[in-house]
């Protein structure tokens, strides 16, 4: 994959989404355009110092000072005029004030071609600007992709600025927040460029699992460029200033001749809502920036680290009374799992992951008695709440990473099923619905299961059960029953008996409550859904020590 | 994935499993009212009454109840399963399916439940089948008692226009108007140029405002018309109407009676129910501050001359309107227990759900005329699901996802027929209580009405608190210059939320900001032993930019302990407090003032949703920078709303009257929305041509759905 990544992309993906980049931004001058450019006043003077000799202390402060402005003024106009904020005033903002420690002001492209050893097309710093920082007070490291030098385009030192903090990232265990706003590669290195993408995409997968990654694309990121965000652990948009796509409108129009925009073909709407590839999309950049801030709360620096905990102003132990009536009595009527999960969370505050993907199912980060708490749950409102390709998908991933992360997951489980009919089967289904079962099941985390009214056939297997290493499990006393489908059961059980109404009442009578399970010990206990928060902070207290460990392996081989 | 259906003996088995452990609580939430009178528990009444009704009246009667030692047994619809009348009764038996003429207006099922549960007499609360002569026949004829007068003062009462001949009989004064059947529009018209306009067109077997409209001309006579007899059928069953005068800006005025099986009757003084919007009451209190001791017994004796004129026997409430002279004519007799005779209760002492259990068990009344006090003052609030910035008040629905009623605070009451966790739903009234404080003076009535409207917590449903809030401390309502008119006169162009002084504005920004960095101080404090150590920006003194509205406001803030100092337009604010982030209530002290706020939303944005003196106000808090750099931030541009209609309230449609292609004028008929029983024309906001049309009658319809779409 990997080789033919190299050739066949990098011919086609690579450049080709490069170029169709430049086209679709064609107000944007960037890239192997910039060169024409005019230089600025500032580097101007740059070179008239250089002619007489200016102290080293001087040459120093003229070179920050020229990092500071990037591509110049007009080109930071030219930014905000899109609606888009600078690479520096995006880290400024997402960091704690005077946080900032910039690695790498002083690097510059390397590339003597076409030009571009020419010093007028030298800005230190070259295209990104790097370094680490604090969000509320945490240790984190950043990288911000600067429109405004050849359009973000990636050179091979810009690659190498992005590798040094990712390789210090690991080595200290802190997080690698980066902001993407990028039309490419940098043409004139050629394959330099496509080295430096790959330099990124292997520590991108060294650090998957090691230290949190975070992707804010707050502009264009095309190509194989892609490759980079979508290897983290989360990838965020901002809303009608950012695209992801491999190759743009123009080479879509090309091969498939399908008219397409690059808001339709990568915008926030579409990878939120329909392919799945970003996990969030922010109104703009500054709403972006503050929310990422509030993320990162969530998370821990590292694999190391245990699931953080902020000081907490909801009690433990407080009632929700309002979960004694949420559960509609009828099996088959629709209730909001989120007013389940929002009445039982710190402070109803829950960060959710992909709210507009899959919704039959709903992830996202959330606080119990102040820890990070990872919370999946079924979501009777869609589609019944089934699981099918795109739900067992957007799950697993998210439990993987709450695995990674040593932060503890909580189930709210109301499953129907898979969802039956071809599309399924012949999208795979099977091997689709096992990642989720896989992840659940690999998981070495406090695992809590709360079923709030009931778990059929397969389903109920996958979604965090007893049987799966799960810790705790917990059925409202609304549990309406496990195991089967129930008229499908019937069916079977009593097939050619006369009276199926009878035998259906006689199976419903059987099964349709919580004890059959409970019996069994495959629920723990049954509660009155308003004692559910303190139930769940008491357990998460104790199983805070949890240790268990997978047998030793390389590493498992999950159905991708 | 298909449905599943189940019996339904096990679906009541399970239920009963289910609830069981729930009924405790609910009882204890609702024990606040207190009564004069003693109940005596030596005088057999009932074993066992039904409660034919719903929400906060069955909760109300089951209370007494309880207290008389009575086993009660609860009606509800399927979706009310698990509502808390249901759930607070000793018994309870599913009649229906939510619709109410499926469920509480079916008579068969409730004559059933009756018979299965051997319940000896039946509560009707009121509206359903309170007023339902048919009803109170069928009961008869089982033995069954009817709490509440007999068949023939329902009968005579709730006939308008034969109670009104017999008004005039027992020398009651009565409006001038046509007392008789109106059919037919051009009728309509002729009777009232005879009265002279304005006219009040109403159902004859109406009330609460339902099937009511008032016409200034032939145009709006012939359309009311056609509104009123719709709606009256749709209501009641029942489409005669009747035609009278209608009385410009008259206070709306009622007396309490009490009346027992002997020939004994009593008026327990009056209800000043005068705040009203689209006919139905919003704020009531007793006494009136307009009648005098002179006009009270007057008013009350005729009330009494009427009920004994029609043997009436149990509670029931004869209505007059006020003129600024102190005219008062009758204008109708609701032979039923009144929604607001809690603030009677609170001035009398009485219990009147007791009282009418007594006469119907055949007692003697207690008291005589000169026990009756006034013991000082009761005003009652309505508290609505309902958005008060659409023509004050167009129903909401939802569900109650926090909600906290203000009973920590004394002499407050609240009668409530739902609890958090409760759904406001399209099929019933969208009243979520009645919010009732008393006090030995006005004032101090007034004030604490105040604080309870502060400290109640509703979430998940648009509700009409910032509008009660309002009315209660607007000096003409204070003063007490009142009438049916209040609210379009104060409120000309609609109700806006309350208008911030410069003073309340500088405290509004001031709380928000203070809230914004208590948030995110909080963020930074991370417990534990920390592998890389946390190091938290020391700071006390922060620059804010706080947007409200247009307006974007400085805000220097500085921290000492739990006061934070915020200098904001030109004025300094102090303001301490608990700080809890997670409550609801935000008890502050600004500038030395206890304030209650209510925190209703904040985000990671900034974006912060505070509730202050009743209406919410959304905030956006900044830091400096951020507010700097928001300003390259994109305007995003809203939806154009002039060419499309979306439906304001969920509700059922009625008639859509245009198809595509259709022009329409502006202000056009375009669709008839039914909502709560209250039949809402939407019209066009501009000529156009219909572009499309995505409702069709009979169809349910959410707030906010695309109804038609115009060119």
């Amino acid at each position: 994959m990997m080789a033919a990544f190299g050739v066949a992309r990098s011919s086609c993906g690579l450049v080709n989404g490069l170029r169709i980049s430049l086209r679709g931004l064609a107000q944007v001058k960037h890239g192997a355009v910039a060169a024409a450019v005019p230089q600025t006043r500032l580097q101007r003077d740059s070179r008239w110092y250089s002619v007489s000799h200016p102290s080293v202390k001087e040459r120093i402060d003229k070179k920050r000072k020229a990092a500071l402005v990037g591509g110049g003024q007009k080109r930071i106009d030219a930014q905000h005029k899109r609606g888009k904020l600078t690479a520096r005033e995006r880290v400024e903002l997402l960091l704690d004030p005077e946080s900032f420690v910039e690695t790498d002001m002083f690097v510059e492209h390397r590339c003597s071609d076409f030009g571009m050893e020419q010093d007028r097309n030298k800005f230190p710093g070259d295209s990104v600007v790097t370094g680490r920082g604090r969000i509320n007070g945490r240790l984190v490291y950043v990288f911000s992709q600067d429109f405004t030098v050849f359009g973000g385009s990636l050179s091979g030192a810009h690659a190498q600025k992005i590798c040094k903090i990712m390789d210090q990232a690991m080595t200290v265990g802190a997080p690698v927040i980066g902001l993407n706003d990028s039309g490419g590669a940098r043409i004139q290195e050629g394959v330099e460029s496509l080295a430096g993408y790959a330099d990124i995409f292997l520590r991108n997968v060294m650090a998957s699992g090691v230290v949190p990654q975070i992707s804010l694309i707050m502009g264009p990121c095309a190509g194989g460029a892609v490759y980079s965000p979508a290897l983290t652990d989360f990838t965020f948009m901002v809303k009608d200033t950012s695209y992801l796509f491999i190759t743009g409108p123009d080479v879509v129009k090309s091969v498939t001749n399908e008219d397409v925009t690059q808001e339709e073909l990568g915008g926030a709407k579409t990878h939120t809502s329909v392919s799945g590839v970003a996990h969030h999309a922010f109104e703009n950049d500054v709403e972006a920036l503050l929310s990422l801030r509030e993320f990162f709360n969530f998370l821990p620096l590292s694999n190391q680290d245990p699931s953080p905990v902020r000081e907490c102003h909801d009690r433990s132990d407080r009632l929700v009374p309002s979960l004694d009536t949420i559960v509609p009595f009828e099996s088959t009527k629709a209730y909001d799992m989120l007013d389940i999960i929002r009445a039982i969370v710190d402070e109803k505050d829950f960060f959710e992951i992909m709210p507009n993907y899959a919704k039959n199912i709903v992830v996202g980060f959330a606080r119990m008695n102040g820890r990070t708490v990872g919370i999946v749950g079924n979501q009777p409102k869609v589609a019944s709440g089934c699981l099918d390709i795109n739900s067992s998908v957007k799950g697993a991933r998210f439990v993987r990473f709450c695995d990674a992360f040593n932060i503890p997951i909580i189930t709210f489980v109301d499953v129907p099923g898979f969802l039956p009919g071809t599309a399924q089967e012949y999208g795979g289904i099977i091997r689709h619905g096992a990642k989720l079962l896989f992840a659940f099941a690999e998981a070495t985390v406090p695992k809590i299961t709360v079923i709030t009214r009931k778990a059929y056939g397969g389903a109920y297997d996958v979604m965090s059960s007893k049987h799966l290493r799960g810790d705790i499990s917990l059925g409202f006393d609304s549990v309406y029953g496990f195991f089967f489908f129930f008229q499908g059961a019937v069916q079977i059980i009593f097939r050619g008996k006369e009276n199926q109404a009878e035998a259906e009442a006689e199976y419903v009578e059987k099964f349709a409550n919580p004890f059959p399970a409970a019996v069994r010990g495959f629920v723990d206990d049954i509660i009155e859904p308003s004692t559910t928060r303190r139930k769940i902070c008491t357990d998460l207290e104790v199983l805070a020590s949890k240790k268990q460990v997978n047998p030793w392996k390389k590493h498992a081989n999950i159905p991708l | 994935m298909a449905a599943q259906s189940f019996s339904p003996s096990l679906t009541r088995l399970l239920f009963t499993v289910k609830y069981a452990s729930l009924q405790s609580r609910c009882c204890a939430v609702h024990s606040k009212a207190q009564y004069s009178t003693v109940y005596n528990p030596s005088e057999k009444t009932f074993d066992k009454i039904l409660i034919a009704n719903r929400g906060e009246i069955a909760c109300r009667v089951i209370k007494t109840c309880k207290k008389m030692g009575i086993q009660t047994v609860a009606v509800h619809s399927d979706v009310d399963s698990s509502a808390v009348h249901t759930k607070m009764a000793d018994e309870a038996v599913c009649v229906g399916p939510a619709p109410t003429s499926k469920s509480y207006l079916n008579m068969d099922a409730i004559m059933d439940a009756i018979r299965a549960t051997g319940a000896q007499a039946v509560h009707p609360g009121y509206g359903f089948l309170s007023e339902n002569k048919e009803f109170a026949k069928r009961l008869a004829a089982e033995g069954v008692t009817f709490i509440g007068p007999d068949t023939h003062a329902i009968q005579a009462m709730g006939d308008k226009i034969e109670s009104k001949l017999i008004a005039k009989a027992a020398k009651v004064n009565t409006i001038p108007g046509f007392d008789g059947v109106v059919k037919t529009a051009e009728e309509a018209v002729k009777i009232a140029k005879d009265i002279g306009y304005p006219v009040m067109i109403k159902a004859s077997a109406g009330g609460g405002g339902k099937g009511m409209r008032i016409s200034w001309n032939d145009e709006e006579t012939r359309e009311g018309f056609r509104f009123s007899s719709q709606e009256a059928e749709s209501s009641f069953g029942d489409d005669r109407l009747l035609i009278e005068k209608y009385i410009d800006n008259p206070r709306h005025i009622e007396i309490q009676v009490l009346a027992d099986k002997h020939g004994n009757a009593l008026w327990l003084n009056e209800r000043e129910c005068s705040i009203q919007r689209r006919n139905q009451k919003v704020v009531e209190e007793a006494p009136s501050t307009f009648l005098d001791p002179v006009t009270r017994r007057a008013m009350g004796e005729q009330a009494v001359q009427l009920a004994k004129a029609v043997q009436y026997s149990s509670a029931g409430t004869v209505e007059f309107l006020v003129d600024s002279k102190k005219n008062f004519y009758f204008l109708e007799m609701n032979t039923r227990l009144q929604v607001e005779h809690p603030i009677t209760e609170c001035i009398t002492g009485l219990d009147l759900v007791e009282q009418m259990i007594r006469v119907a068990s055949g007692y003697q009344l207690q008291h005589k005329q000169q026990d009756i006090p006034i013991n000082g003052w009761a005003i009652e609030s309505r508290v609505y699901a309902e958005d008060p910035y659409k023509s004050f008040g167009l129903p909401s629905i939802g569900r109650l996802s926090e909600y906290q009623e203000p009973l920590n605070l004394s002499n407050v009451r609240v009668d409530s027929g739902i609890q958090e966790g409760s759904d406001i739903s399209i099929y019933y009234d969208p009243m979520i209580s009645k919010l009732v404080t008393y006090g030995s003076t006005r004032a101090e009535a007034l004030a604490r009405m105040e604080d309870a409207l502060d400290n109640y917590v509703i979430r998940g449903v648009t509700h009409n608190i910032p509008l009660l809030r309002e009315i209660i401390t607007h000096p003409r309502f204070i003063s007490g210059d009142i009438s049916t008119s209040f609210l379009p006169e104060v409120y000309p162009d609609g109700f806006k939320g309350h208008q911030l002084e410069v003073d309340r504005r500088r405290e509004l920004l001031a709380s928000a900001a203070a809230l914004y960095i208590t948030a995110q101080l909080r963020s930074q404090m991370v417990l534990g032993n920390l592998r890389v150590p946390s190091t938290p920006v020391e700071c006390s003194h922060w620059e804010l930019c706080v947007k409200l509205g247009e307006g974007h406001h400085s805000a220097e803030v500085t921290k000492s302990g739990n006061v934070y100092t915020v200098h904001v337009d030109g004025g300094k604010v102090e303001v301490s407090g608990q700080w809890n982030l997670a409550s609801p209530l935000l008890p502050l002290i600004i500038n030395g003032q206890h304030r209650m706020l209510q925190c209703l939303s904040r985000d990671a944005s900034g974006k912060i949703v505070l509730q202050y003196l009743g209406t919410s106000f959304q905030v956006h808090v900044l830091s400096k920078l951020a507010t700097e750099l928001n300003t390259y931030m994109p305007e995003k541009v809203p939806e154009d709303t002039s060419s499309i209609l979306r439906s304001p309230m969920p509700g059922t449609m009625v008639t859509v009257s245009v198809k595509p292609g259709d022009t329409v004028a502006e202000g056009q008929e375009i669709c008839v929305i039914e909502a709560m029983k209250m039949q809402n024309s939407l019209t066009a906001s501009k000529q156009a041509k219909v572009k499309s049309v995505h409702c069709k009658p009979g169809e349910t319809v959410g707030e906010g759905d695309l109804l038609v779409e115009l060119e």
